[in-house]
């Protein structure tokens, strides 16, 4: 292999490109990105940077000393990909040709229709929006939050401990039941509650209004709740439109098997945009994590340079954190599968506790709250039992 | 300086031990046996090492991925970028004691900014 392109320059691409050269691959390495920045880390913008306690350059998820001897392409957007020729068209018009390809295009905020052009409403999925949205929070005012999933309640986190006046909307009757389940669900989002973070459920959002500016969030049951700022954080979508006519397979992303590899021989796809086969549970899903997305890259890079002449290892469980309202949140495994969630440790009313969710008797999954310690053991059990 | 943290039959293979000093710093038993003392403060946020996922000579920060080896305190993941600090261990008579490195710690900037008395 005299050539491999990497396709998005966020932690995915970045872990790939590394992968690469920690497991031998000697040649041309190209990386391409359609923002203009160099790999920086996403989980901060919705807490440290958006709060103003830290700078842009603590972002950075290179050290300074660190050289892949890679050919960095910013700012350029892959447009299409010629399969047979694993060639890579590029917005500018131009094309790089590779033997091998690592797609991770990453996702993409998901918006309001008919909310383009109105002023004060924000997504944030990159550090331009965490830039745009930091810079309005810090006038004040009234913040609603579409969407109580984490980023929103990471937001709403945020705005509050900055002094704004806070509102989440989510239209399922639990937040967070997705990922956690009904029951811890409830524990997790009444965080808000608890900080004064205004929470109104099962109720979902027919439109905003105002002219230039948005001035309020109208909701489907007639209510109307006032704003000055909003911030949709109802989920991503996959960025593999530039994907058509490939050739590749796709199903809610890139659909890739237990190793990364796509229906294409040399493509290998990482991240977010990447729907893996689990082994275990018997079917594609795409997980959305920052875990994932440095984790997985070892696995697909190695079954790129074997040409699919290696088993792969099976992945940890996934993994994720956030923080809200001075909490540590970390969960493993998955919640969906389960039948029974216990309190093991700590108390549900103090916000301190460890939960193990089990499938018939098993542990399938283990959320904490300011358990980082027990957690760990917990998910140390998981990854064994696995 | 030496400080004496505890007694090797005290600390089972694979386990950690905090030495609760500022900053803190963390004595390590791997699984093969070798002893190691390491900063305890991951250099990416405020997070014990003692608590991590310790494999062969690496150990994983409990919060997020990053992973230090314990013989040279080098990172090898993000977010993490910085390694941390670390120490000479000597056992002596059963007992496990630490001197501690002069270098100055490569703190996350929350608790830089607390030893220096600055906001948290």
């Amino acid at each position: 292999m005299r050539t491999v392109a990497v396709v998005g320059a966020s932690l995915a691409g970045l872990s790939a490109a590394r992968s690469l050269r920690k497991q031998g691959y000697d040649g041309r390495l190209v990386v391409i990105g359609d923002e203009l920045h160099r790999p920086y880390d996403r989980p901060p913008l919705s807490k440290e940077f958006l709060a103003g306690s830290l700078a842009e350059a603590d972002l950075a998820l290179e050290p300074d000393a660190e050289d892949l001897r890679a050919q960095w392409l910013l700012g350029v957007r892959a447009v299409g990909l010629d399969g047979p020729r694993r060639a890579v068209r590029l917005a500018d018009g131009s094309e790089v040709r590779a033997d091998g390809v690592v797609i991770a295009t990453g996702a993409a905020a998901r918006t309001l229709p008919g909310t383009d052009g109105l002023a004060g409403v924000h997504t944030l999925r990159t550090l331009d929006d965490a830039r745009a949205l930091r810079d309005e929070l810090s006038l004040g005012g009234r913040l609603v939050v579409i969407g109580g999933g984490f980023i929103g309640a990471e937001v709403a986190s945020t705005a509050y401990a900055l002094g704004l006046d806070v509102t989440v909307v989510e239209a399922a009757p639990t937040p967070l039941a997705g990922p956690l389940g009904e029951t811890m669900g409830k524990v997790v989002s009444a965080l808000h509650a608890d900080h004064g973070v205004r929470l109104l459920c099962g109720v979902g959002v027919k439109g905003l209004s105002g002219e230039s500016r948005v001035e309020a969030v109208l909701l489907e049951d007639g209510r109307s709740v006032p704003a000055d700022i909003v911030v949709v954080g109802v989920g991503a979508r996959p960025c593999v439109a530039w994907l058509a006519g490939s050739g590749i397979e796709l199903d809610d992303g890139v659909k890739c098997g237990a190793d990364g590899r796509t229906s294409l021989a040399g493509v290998v796809a990482v991240g977010d945009c990447a729907s893996w086969y689990d082994p275990r549970a018997g079917l594609h899903r795409r997980v959305e994590h920052w875990t994932g997305a440095r984790e997985r890259p070892d696995a697909a890079v190695t079954a790129l340079l074997a040409g699919g002449a290696v088993e792969p290892s099976a992945p940890r469980p996934p993994y994720f954190w956030s923080d809200q309202y001075g909490v540590k949140i970390q969960f493993a495994g998955h919640a969906a599968g389960a039948d029974s969630v216990t309190i093991e440790e700590g108390a549900r009313d103090d916000r301190n506790v460890l939960a193990v969710y089990r499938r018939s008797g098993h542990p399938v999954a283990v959320l904490g709250m300011n358990q980082p310690r027990l957690f760990m053991r917990w998910r140390k059990q998981l990854a064994a039992a696995a | 300086m030496m400080i004496p943290a505890c007694r090797l039959v005290d600390l089972p293979r694979g386990e950690a031990y905090r030495l609760d000093i500022d900053p803190p710093v963390s004595v390590f038993h791997t699984d093969d046996g070798e002893v190691f003392a390491i900063d305890d403060t991951c250099t990416h946020q405020d997070a014990s090492l003692a608590d991590g996922w310790l494999e062969g000579c690496e150990v994983e920060c409990p919060l997020h991925a990053s992973k230090f080896d314990l013989r040279t305190g080098a990172v090898d993941a993000p977010p993490a970028k910085r390694p941390v600090r670390t120490h000479e261990v000597h056992v002596e008579d059963g007992m496990i004691y630490v001197r501690l490195s002069l270098d100055a710690p490569n703190l996350p900037p929350c608790v830089a900014a607390r030893l220096a008395g600055g906001p948290a």
